[in-house]
C-alpha cells in the first residue's frame, strides 16, 4: 500500500531521472515509516520482559509504568536457581536438545539420502506417504505411544522423546533431499570410481558438501527440542527431571503473582534460543528458501 | 543382465538408506495410528477391562457440547490467524524487499520473535496482557484506549492468543521473501514498459507467482494451528468460560483428566480426518489456482 501512493505522486515532476530519484526517496521514507514503529512492536515484549525481571517488587504493580527500575535487581535471576532447580531443568534441556538434534540429523539425513540418490520401485509412493505423515496431529498417536512406551518402561524417561527423533523427520528429510539434489552427482562418482561403497559416499562426500543444509537441519531441531513441552509434560513425571519448559510451568502455577521471578526465568529460557538465532541466522533463513521456494 | 543386476543393488541400498524411516514410520506413525482408530470403539480407562461399543463413541461425540465448543474455538482461531498471517507476512515481506539501508538489522528484529516459542512466551505474555499492570494497556491508553482484559475476557481472550502468534509472523516473513527474490526482475521491467502501475503489477505479476508460496504456508500453518495447546494451557487453560477451550486442550483433560481413552481416541481420530481432508482441498485449490509454469 505504500508503494502505491508512491507511484500516483511522481507524475508531476519534470525529468524522467528526477522523478525516478524523487520516487526512490519517497519509497524509503514510507519504508522507515513502516518499519522503524513496526520494530519497535516486535522488540517491545523483550524490552518489557527484561525491565520486568529486573524490577525490585514494589515496581512491578505501579500504574503508570515505570520502565526503569529504582534498583536494578539482578539478584532476582538468581533468585530463580533458589526457588526451583532452574540449573537442573538447564541441563536437563540441554540433554534432551543435543540428543533430539544428534538423531534427526542422524534418522533424516540417512532417509533424504536414499530418496534423492537411489531407484528404487515405489521410491515416489514412500516419499509422497512419508509428507503426507506430517498431517498427522501427534493427538491420533499419543494415547497408543504413550501405552506403547509404558510397556517398555520408558516412562519418566527421555526416551519417548527422544527415540522418534532417529527414525527421521519428514519436514526436515524433504528439507535435506532437496539439498542433496543440487549437489552435482559426478563428484559422487568420482569417490565411486576410488572403490568407495555408497555409505562411504554418504558419509565422506556427501555430508561434508552439505554442511550448510545440516546447520539449518540442526538449527530447526534445536529451537523444536529446545521449547518441547507436550512430550515432556506427559511422559516426565519427577521434578529432578523435568525440562525448563515443564518447570516454568509448574513454577507459574506455583507463583503466580511474583511477575520478577517468572519473567527472569522466561528470560533465561528464551536466551539460547537468541543466541542461537543470532550466531546462525543465515542458516535459519536458508532453511525457509529450501523448503518455501520449491514448495 | 550385468545392468539388471546393478539396478538391483541400487534399490536394495536405497531401501536400506530409507529403512530407519520405515521403521519409525511403522512404529511412532502407522501403528498407534491403526490402534487409534481401534480404541475409538472402545470404552476404556487404560486400567480396567477395554468394552467394545462400536460407533457409541462418535454418536456421543456429536452431540457432546464441549467437543463442537472446542471445534468452533479451534477453527475461528486457525481462520483469522492463517488470514491475519498472511497478510501481514505478505504486507512486511513487500516492505522489506526495498533495497533500504539498515535492512538487515529490521529483518533481524522481525525474524527474532519466530524462534521463541512454547511456555517461556505465553508467560511473557500473559503478563503482558495483565489488566492493570500490563505493558499493552498502558501503551494502547496512550491512544485512547481503555483498559481490555485480554485473556480474563471472555470476547478478549481468544484474540489475545491470535495476537501473540502474530508476533511470530517473522518466519512467515522469510519464506514470503524468499520468494519475492526468486521472481525474475525482467518480468518486471517488461511490465514496466507495457505501462504498468504498482498495483498492477502486484496484481499481475507478484501475487500470481507467489501462489506456490502462498500455499505452502496456508498448508504449514493451517496444520500446525489446528493443533495450538501450549499456549492455552499456560495462559488461559482454556478459559475463561471455554473461550479458548482448544481442540487439544479438550483431547488433553479427555485422555489425562477423565482418563476416556476410548473416547478421546475418537476425538483424535476426527481431527486428523479433518486436518486431512481440509489439507487436501487446500492442496486440490493450489492444483488449479497456482501458476507454477513461471516460476
Amino acid at each position: 500500500m505504500a508503494t502505491a501512493t508512491a507511484s500516483a505522486t511522481g507524475k508531476e515532476t519534470g525529468g524522467f531521472w528526477s522523478r525516478r530519484r524523487k520516487l526512490r526517496l519517497q519509497n524509503h521514507l514510507l519504508t522507515y515509516l513502516v518499519l522503524v514503529p513496526g520494530a519497535l512492536l516486535f522488540l517491545y515484549p523483550l524490552l518489557w520482559m527484561i525491565s520486568t525481571s529486573l524490577k525490585p517488587k514494589h515496581q512491578i504493580f505501579t500504574y503508570p509504568i515505570e520502565w526503569i527500575p529504582d534498583t536494578w535487581m539482578w539478584s532476582n535471576y538468581g533468585e530463580v536457581f533458589n526457588q526451583v532447580p532452574f540449573l537442573t531443568y538447564t541441563i536437563n534441556t540441554a540433554i534432551i536438545t543435543v540428543i533430539g538434534v544428534i538423531g534427526t540429523l542422524f534418522g533424516s539425513s540417512l532417509a533424504a539420502y536414499g530418496f534423492a540418490r537411489f531407484r528404487f520401485p515405489g521410491k515416489d509412493a514412500l516419499f509422497v506417504l512419508m509428507l503426507s505423515t506430517m498431517m498427522v496431529p501427534i493427538w491420533v498417536t499419543l494415547i497408543p505411544s504413550f501405552l506403547m512406551f509404558r510397556w517398555f518402561g520408558w516412562l519418566n524417561s527421555y526416551l519417548p522423546i527422544l527415540a522418534p527423533a532417529f527414525f527421521a523427520q519428514p519436514f526436515y528429510t524433504f528439507l535435506l533431499r532437496q539439498f542433496f539434489m543440487t549437489v552435482p552427482v559426478d563428484l559422487e562418482d568420482a569417490a565411486r570410481i576410488d572403490g568407495a561403497n555408497r555409505l562411504q559416499i554418504f558419509l565422506n562426500v556427501m555430508l561434508p558438501l552439505s554442511r550448510p543444509a545440516l546447520a539449518t537441519v540442526a538449527i530447526f531441531a534445536f529451537f523444536f527440542y529446545w521449547n518441547e513441552f507436550l512430550l515432556p509434560l506427559i511422559y516426565i513425571q519427577d521434578q529432578s527431571k523435568f525440562p525448563i519448559s515443564v518447570g516454568i510451568s509448574a513454577f507459574v502455577s506455583e507463583y503466580r503473582s511474583d511477575f520478577a521471578l517468572m519473567m527472569a526465568a522466561s528470560g533465561m529460557a528464551l536466551a539460547p534460543p537468541m543466541i542461537v538465532f543470532f550466531l546462525a541466522q543465515r542458516y535459519f533463513i536458508q532453511g525457509f528458501v529450501l523448503s518455501g521456494v520449491k514448495g | 543382465m550385468f545392468r539388471s543386476e546393478l539396478l538391483r543393488r541400487e534399490a536394495v541400498q536405497g531401501y536400506l538408506f530409507i529403512l530407519p524411516w520405515f521403521i519409525g514410520f511403522l512404529v511412532f506413525t502407522a501403528g498407534p495410528l491403526t490402534a487409534a482408530l481401534g480404541f475409538s470403539f472402545t470404552d476404556w480407562n487404560g486400567v480396567s477391562a477395554m468394552e467394545w461399543i462400536g460407533f457409541e463413541n462418535y454418536i456421543q461425540l456429536s452431540q457432546d457440547s464441549r467437543f463442537w465448543q472446542s471445534l468452533k474455538v479451534t477453527l475461528i482461531f486457525t481462520f483469522f490467524y492463517l488470514i491475519l498471517n498472511l497478510i501481514i507476512g505478505f504486507a512486511l515481506a513487500l516492505v522489506m524487499n526495498q533495497p533500504v539501508r539498515g535492512m538487515r538489522l529490521f529483518r533481524t528484529i522481525y525474524y527474532l520473535p519466530a524462534v521463541l516459542s512454547g511456555v517461556a512466551v505465553a508467560v511473557l505474555w500473559s503478563f503482558l496482557f495483565h489488566r492493570e499492570f500490563g505493558a499493552l494497556n498502558w501503551l494502547l491508553g496512550f491512544i485512547g484506549i481503555k483498559r481490555i482484559g485480554w485473556i480474563v475476557s471472555e470476547s478478549w481472550a481468544l484474540p489475545s492468543i491470535i495476537i501473540m502468534e502474530l508476533w511470530r509472523v517473522g518466519s512467515t516473513i522469510i519464506i514470503f521473501l524468499a520468494g519475492l527474490q526468486g521472481i525474475p526482475p525482467e518480468l518486471y521491467e517488461a511490465a514496466e514498459v507495457d505501462g504498468a502501475n504498482r498495483r498492477w503489477r502486484l496484481w499481475s505479476i507478484t501475487i500470481p507467482l507467489m501462489s506456490p508460496t502462498i500455499f505452502f504456508v496456508l498448508i504449514v500453518g493451517f496444520i500446525n494451528s489446528m493443533q495450538v495447546f501450549t499456549q492455552a494451557y499456560i495462559m488461559t487453560r482454556g478459559g475463561p468460560n471455554y473461550a479458548t477451550f482448544f481442540y487439544s486442550i479438550n483431547l488433553y483433560q479427555t485422555t489425562f483428566r477423565e482418563l476416556r481413552l476410548g473416547y478421546a481416541s475418537a476425538q483424535a481420530g476426527v481431527l486428523f480426518v479433518i486436518i486431512f481432508i481440509i489439507t487436501l482441498c487446500i492442496l486440490w485449490i493450489s492444483r488449479y489456482r497456482v501458476n507454477y509454469e513461471l516460476v
